[in-house]
């Protein structure tokens, strides 16, 4: 929890990972691929601020102490949710498994969720991994990279692809119901597709009882994804990388993607993500308590922040997504009525005029 | 005027299709000469060893037309350094074969359509830069609809949007309105509000963009980079 000025924030850090990119797990013969995933992040932790910057051989692989302390004790978070990345294409026993994240909840059971993966490329034998992982680990969700290279030389797959259903509609079954989709700045995929995000459109649309939480917000496809996350009630904003990359490095650029995002998303469907252990938690969010919409005439038409705003985006929303028990001190009073976005009344507005 | 700069001035008429930005503004070119032979060599660097291979291609192949079609370059030597594909890239666009063809099996389609995708983002884009201004200075949508180029205020902005209208097929004469939708029909009165929000969000997500690129460039050339 963290706590300003009186008031009292339940944090849930949604979207960080453990990862192992030491040298011992390169793969052989992909070394170079292994350093220039690598290398790429560390590219992101240079937007922080200065003096969270760390040196690059601990930024490579932390030890489990130093989560502890990076993302609770200092980092101000109350439950942290892993999402897995397991590029074995060069990482040898993965970048951050579901096995290595689950690890972590022995000895603090309470501080985590871990999510699972699904990879529809992998056929029979995926949905089967996936149904023991969802045993296993009592899976509520699951982080998807479509652009992901696989051993099968393809370069990219999409959410909207049939094989996908087949793993969506496992999904639903098996009580997993928060789907995070990477869909962020275009490294590495190949195939000319995988960085857009219109099969999320369709994939929403025909799995309403299924969260869609676009990580990083789709940045830079941005005006395509706010125009399917207005009009799809079950698409997220996930606002990883979007703190921590532009908050400290690029205010202006944050202030209008934040006033982008609460125009066409809204306050209710925006989620935090510290994308630990690219940044640390702990700056994060103090900046973004403290954070307010520039009184600038070029901000003039961008939604201000109220205290609730940032309550729901560092902790509320995503509780909601999870059934996380939230402390009654930290909650909102309830509010009556489920008002429109401004986005949503443009959109439709115009709808109606046309028709 | 060199040999080398005509050949720098055609560098400077290759974009980055995604950033929607000339390859010499952005650093991506490590070092260019021309030897006394007239043969070009130029060398290309990226922010990451893993932007997209597709954007990547591009840049390669128009940056060897363009340097190629510089008169008195007998032969032009582009090379892309540093990336995942490098081989592959190089080696495609020396041969002239498509991306397709370089990335046999991996790859579903050549990139005419891409190019395409970019270029209406581009052309949505940079209404919002040329129409922006006038909004700020008050005016309305039935005004802004009937508003043709030749009535804009000359400005790089609006130079920069008939050349990525005329790339894209659209028309880009004086009489030609200033709002139109991506095929080139024009904007409704009614439409305008939605029409410049969006705009203004395309713009956003293509500068965004832009900003992490040059900041991992500084980083990767930290020793190099200006």
């Amino acid at each position: 929890m963290y706590e300003k000025d009186g008031e009292k924030y339940f944090v849930v850090d949604s979207h960080m990972h453990f990862w192992d990119a030491s040298r011992e797990n390169w793969v052989q013969g992909r070394e170079e691929y292994a350093k220039g995933w690598i290398d790429c992040f560390y590219g992101y932790h240079q937007l922080g601020p200065p003096e969270t910057h760390w040196d690059y051989e601990h930024y490579l692989k932390v030890s489990p102490e130093d989560l502890m302390k990076d993302v609770f004790e200092d980092g101000h978070v109350d439950k942290a949710i892993f999402q897995s990345t397991y590029l074995k294409y060069w990482y040898r026993d993965g970048f951050n498994t579901t096995e290595q994240n689950g690890s972590m909840l022995e000895g603090n059971p309470d501080k985590f969720i871990v999510n699972g993966r699904f990879d529809p490329r992998d056929g029979e034998a995926g949905l089967k991994q996936l149904e023991e992982d969802a045993r296993r680990w009592n899976l509520k969700g699951v982080k998807v990279y479509t652009a992901e290279w696989h051993e099968n030389g393809s370069r990219g797959w999409k959410l909207s692809d049939k094989e996908s259903y087949r793993f969506l509609e496992k999904c639903r079954e098996l009580g997993i119901k928060n789907v995070h989709a990477h869909k962020g700045p275009t490294i590495w995929p190949l195939n000319k597709d995988a960085f857009a995000v219109d099969d999320i459109d369709q994939a929403a649309t025909d799995f309403r009882d299924l969260n869609f939480i676009v990580e990083h917000s789709g940045i830079p496809r941005i005006d395509d994804f706010a125009y399917i996350a207005v009009q799809e009630p079950n698409v997220y904003a996930g606002c990883s990388v979007v703190l921590g990359a532009l908050m400290h490095a690029r205010p202006k650029f944050f202030a209008r993607v934040m006033g982008e995002l609460l125009f066409w998303v809204g306050e209710d469907r925006m989620t935090f993500g510290s994308d630990y252990n690219i940044w640390t938690p702990k700056w994060q969010i103090e900046q973004f308590v403290d954070w307010q919409m520039p009184d600038d005439e070029a901000f003039a038409d961008y939604p201000r922040l109220t205290t609730a705003t940032k309550k729901k985006i560092l902790g509320l929303n995503a509780a909601k997504l999870y059934d996380i028990e939230v402390p009654a001190e930290c909650q909102l009073p309830t509010t009556a009525g489920e008002t429109l976005q401004p986005g949503q009344e443009l959109v439709e507005d115009i709808a109606g005029a046309q028709a | 005027m060199s040999l080398r700069d005509d050949v720098w001035r055609a560098l400077g008429t290759v974009l980055d299709p995604e950033l929607d930005e000339p390859i010499t503004d952005l650093d991506f070119v490590a070092s260019c000469t021309v030897s006394g032979e007239g043969v070009a060599a130029v060398r290309l660097r990226l922010p990451t060893f893993f932007c997209a291979p597709n954007f990547s291609f591009l840049m390669v192949a128009d940056a060897h037309d363009a340097v190629s079609a510089v008169e008195g370059v007998t032969r032009a030597e582009i090379v892309l350094e540093d990336h995942h594909a490098s081989q592959e890239i190089n080696g495609g666009v020396a041969a002239a074969a498509g991306f397709a063809e370089t990335f046999t099996g991996e790859a579903e389609a050549d990139l005419a359509e891409l190019r395409r995708y970019f270029l209406e983002k581009a052309v949505i884009a940079g209404q919002d830069r040329v129409a922006r201004p006038l909004v700020d200075a008050g005016a309305g949508p039935d005004e802004l609809a009937e508003l043709t180029l030749g009535a804009v205020p000359a400005s790089p902005a609006l130079d920069r949007l008939r050349r990525r209208r005329a790339a894209l097929g659209l028309r880009d004469d004086d009489a030609a309105p200033l709002l139109v939708h991506p095929d080139g029909s024009r904007v409704t009165s009614a439409q305008v509000p939605l029409h410049l929000r969006r705009a203004r969000l395309t713009r956003l997500g293509i500068e965004t963009n832009g900003e992490f690129c040059r900041s991992f460039l500084k980083t990767r050339y930290a020793d190099t980079a200006g």
